[in-house]
């Protein structure tokens, strides 16, 4: 398999350079140059004006999913408690549902859990599957790939979506290799190619330096994880849906895995995704006594506490407290940056907050890019003046 | 015990841009290294060589150049290595990479433990351990931060959750995906790296003949997955400056938050 190039038709035009998604065009002495790194995609060819550049490559066909039809969110909950992500997703998939004129449906595994069926119905789903067993009663992989595998072979979904938690993570490409279907991961936006009617995945790469759009034309369902904190919830009060029980065929004898104890972490868990207002703290914080003053500042505003990457790494704050591509996603009412340059790994955590603060002694920091209302200066000058305005004109209010 | 370690080459800083004109990688004057989960794994399996014996395979699929990546990881300590390198290759989504990688561990045939890092920095996916583990029909374990033994067919792990860890138990052959711990994965010794870069050093090439695949099943014809689109992403809005004293600076930002019913 090969594209090369007609060199007598070529121009040196460079549209198919510009085109290349592989960066694998060269245009030497005027003409075109195929190198190591295509892949054999074709995008050249359908951009050259001169028919110069050829392949042996066969398209691809897409065959006919036309039975293959509604969304659906997997509902995850852990203890009988949904995570919210799930709750997010639902919101989403109402807006693609409404686009695509298909059915939300959710689906609900664990054990003793269909009360939660009428929560999701609440929130979006026309349908709720449920697996409800003792084999389900705390996520591992394997059951609950088997049931999923065993409800998309029987219902035929469209597009399937789940939160790109811990267990996400971990059951979406089990699931997507058992059933032969495509899967994206850790996507920030979704819609539909009117078109095509498919769905078009938006994810970060390269920490968050490059945005792609993925499409999955040649398998179903479509497939993806999402960002938690990311979909906007989406009530419906009053709404009325079906619930579909499913009798799994899975047994323990078939489950490799046994959970011998869960270990609940000491530290007081915050969830920042929740978090109306948010103070954070960068590199400029310099130390454990400069995130005691994020604290009162914090305490003033009401606000949850949170870190770059640099800041944890120090130990100023703990893992589950950092904002950015490999901590949590957030998007606040106000977000108050204090000694955050604004890396593009962080802004990609934090970019999608309402109103956003930055405070940083360097003018050309790119936090104050993203910036509301940015403040050159000093931070161990400006935050105790903050913390103090704050509790003076909440005292003037009181009054 | 045999330990496969899967292994990738990712571009050694995160500052990868897009070229404003054309939208294309700029990927002139990037380091590679091995991927940092990767690394954890790859330490991760020498230190079960050393506590219990093993033979560790590390295993990598990408272009000639991954070969520098090889040689690292036998300077830690690995016995052999073996690069999936094939124009074919190219291209390939995680279903194409787990199918391929797939492929050349049951070629390696003999193994009880298959480690990989939780995800790559380049790709973020963390999809690929799982789809191999599910390729193989073997359980998995992901978020692997502590491995507790691994004795009477069974190891025994912490896997890490957002609020606390589970300690879980899985027969063998199993594959797991791990996460830094609080050990930092060693440096490749100077003599195994000079022994690693030899010519007879214990490094194989194969390519799709060697594991049997064809051109369709591979690479970009055989993903499920396409990119459509590359773009830079937009965080930009229209800031204000505030000036003056702290004291200055704080009234008016104080004034803001009020208009906006912030506080």
């Amino acid at each position: 398999m090969a594209v090369w190039v007609e060199i007598d038709l070529c121009d040196g035009c460079r549209r198919c350079k510009r085109e290349c998604p592989y960066d694998a065009i060269e245009i030497k002495d005027g003409k075109a140059q195929i190198g190591d790194r295509c892949t054999c995609c074709g995008a050249c060819l359908e951009v050259c004006h001169h028919k110069a550049i050829h392949t042996d490559i066969q398209p691809k066909t897409i065959p006919d999913f036309s039975e293959y039809k509604g969304i659906w969110v997997f509902a995850e909950q852990r203890g009988g408690n949904l995570t919210r992500v799930s709750v997010e997703l639902l919101g989403k998939a109402q807006e693609l549902a409404k686009q695509l004129n298909e059915e939300v449906s959710a689906v609900l595994i664990g054990h003793h859990v269909a009360d939660l069926a009428d929560t999701l119905i609440q929130f979006g789903a026309d349908l709720v599957y449920l697996a409800d067993g003792e084999i389900f009663g705390n996520y591992r992989s394997e059951p609950y790939s088997y049931v999923l595998d065993e409800l998309i072979k029987a219902y035929k979904p469209s597009i399937l979506l789940m939160g790109a938690t811990h267990i996400g993570r971990d059951l979406a490409p089990r699931v997507s290799r058992r059933t032969g279907s495509g899967l994206t991961a850790d996507c920030t936006e979704l819609s539909i190619d009117r078109e095509e009617g498919i769905l078009l995945q938006t994810r970060p790469a390269f920490g968050g330096n490059v945005m792609a759009t993925i499409a999955n034309r040649f398998s179903r369902p479509q497939m993806a994880t999402v960002r938690p904190g990311v979909m906007e919830v989406v009530p419906t009060p009053g709404k009325e849906g079906v619930v579909i029980t499913h009798e799994s065929k899975v047994t323990e004898d078939q489950v490799r895995t046994k959970i011998l104890e869960f270990v609940k972490e000491e530290s007081p868990h915050v969830d920042l995704s929740k978090a109306k207002i948010i103070v954070a703290g960068g590199r400029g914080v310099n130390d454990l006594e400069g995130f005691g003053l994020l604290h009162e500042l914090a305490s003033a505003l009401g606000a949850e506490i949170a870190g770059t990457r640099v800041a944890v790494e120090a130990g100023w704050i703990s893992a589950a407290n950092q904002v950015g591509q490999t901590g949590v996603t957030v998007r606040p009412e106000l977000y108050v940056a204090c000694g955050v340059s604004g890396a593009i790994q962080h802004r990609a955590g934090m970019m999608d907050s309402r109103f956003i603060v930055a405070i940083n002694k360097d003018p050309y920091a790119p936090i104050f890019k993203v910036a509301d209302w940015g403040i050159v200066g000093d931070l161990f000058d400006v935050i105790p003046e903050l913390t103090k305005g704050l509790k003076t004109s909440c005292e003037v209010m009181c009054d | 015990m045999n330990i496969v370690v899967l292994i990738k080459q990712v571009p050694g800083n995160s500052d990868v841009k897009l070229d404003p004109k054309t939208g294309n990688l700029i990927r002139e004057g990037i380091d590679a290294i091995i991927n940092p989960d990767d690394l954890q794994a790859l330490e991760t399996a020498i230190t079960l060589k050393e506590t219990l014996g093993a033979k560790v395979t590390v295993l990598t699929m990408g272009p000639p150049q991954a070969i520098d990546a090889l040689s690292e990881a036998i300077g830690m300590g690995a016995d052999g290595a073996i690069l999936l390198s094939d124009r074919a290759f190219a291209g390939a989504d995680t279903w194409a990479t787990s199918f391929t990688l797939g492929k050349a561990i049951q070629r390696i045939g003999k193994f009880d433990l298959i480690l990989a890092g939780r995800q790559a920095i380049d790709g973020d996916t963390a999809q690929v351990g799982p789809q191999v583990a599910e390729c193989l029909d073997l359980p998995q374990v992901t978020y692997v931060f502590d491995i507790e033994t691994v004795e009477n067919g069974y190891v025994r792990v912490k896997r890490r959750l957002e609020d606390g860890y589970e300690r879980i138990q899985c027969s063998l052959p199993a594959l797991l995906t791990i996460i830094g711990g609080p050990v930092k994965p060693r440096y490749p010794e100077v003599a195994s790296l000079l022994s690693a870069c030899h010519a007879k050093a214990p490094i194989q090439v194969w390519n799709a003949a060697d594991i049997g695949v064809t051109t369709a099943d591979v690479g970009m014809s055989g993903s499920f997955t396409q990119v459509v689109k590359t773009f830079a992403p937009k965080f930009e809005r229209h800031g204000e400056l505030l000036e003056g004293s702290a004291v200055e600076v704080v009234h008016n930002l104080i004034e803001r938050l009020k208009q906006n019913k912030l506080i």
